[in-house]
């Protein structure tokens, strides 16, 4: 069941704020990652104040890093059911877990950050991680390199 | 272990995925509640028994750990854990 909007609003914000992209329809999912062009990050939000509560900073450390993907969005897993589960058809081979963090190039998933690998750890250190898959995955000669 | 904890007033691994291994030889992973006079609490739970799978325990573990883990049951309690290790910190030794 979905908790209270009010209390949902600041953790949407903390990332939307970042320059990330909410989707909150399935149509908004089928828009943003349908065409499966470029790189792209999917964040899956979640209110469970102990991972998502490090994950969240994380992204925000991650982010200021001058390599990252062309695309970034958001779902709030929990919140906005079915684009939560739409955005997941599209990396479905990988077990549902919030919070947690996709990337794409071209319509597959390079990458797949789960909740297991968020729990427990500091925001520097998720954020080392996905700075790593960054420059993976999303570095410019990278793409170039495919071509 | 980082000596972080993320759940305040409750053990270091509340809240975290582990492997737990069971005297039977079932391996099981799940997000560690707390440890009981029972056993260890786990929830979201998948097992390992190699009596009733091919895959080995090594293979099965390192599929948790890319692909995420496949709850097979909602809670479980495991009595006497041989070994409780953060399923980040799995290195595929044997018990």
């Amino acid at each position: 069941m979905p908790y209270s909007e009010m209390m949902v609003k600041p953790m949407r914000e903390e990332v939307s704020r970042l320059g990330v992209t909410e989707l909150k329809t399935v149509a908004d999912v089928d828009a943003a990652l349908g065409a499966g062009e470029g790189t792209a990050m999917v964040f899956v939000n979640s209110v469970c104040g102990c991972a998502a509560g490090a994950a969240r900073p994380a992204l925000a450390v991650a982010l200021q890093h001058p390599v990252k993907p062309q695309h970034l969005y958001t779902v709030f897993a929990g919140q906005d059911l079915d684009a939560s589960a739409r955005a997941r058809s599209y990396f479905a081979d990988y077990q549902p877990s919030s919070p947690s963090i996709a990337l794409l190039r071209d319509g597959e998933v390079v990458h797949f950050i789960h909740r297991h690998m968020i729990e427990g750890r500091g925001p520097q250190a998720i954020a080392a991680d996905l700075i790593a898959a960054f420059d993976k995955f999303s570095s410019p000669e990278r793409v170039t390199n495919r071509e | 272990m980082s000596g972080h904890v993320f759940h305040p007033g409750h053990e270091e691994l509340h809240g975290v995925t582990v492997v737990v291994e069971a005297p039977s030889g079932r391996t099981v992973v799940g997000r560690y509640h707390e440890r009981t006079e029972t056993g260890v609490l786990l929830h979201d739970v998948a097992v390992h028994d190699p009596a009733t799978t091919e895959m080995s325990r090594a293979d099965w573990i390192e599929r948790q750990m890319k692909f995420g883990v496949k709850a097979d049951h909602r809670h479980m309690v495991v009595p006497h854990a041989i070994r409780i290790t953060r399923l980040m910190e799995w290195t595929g030794r044997s018990v």
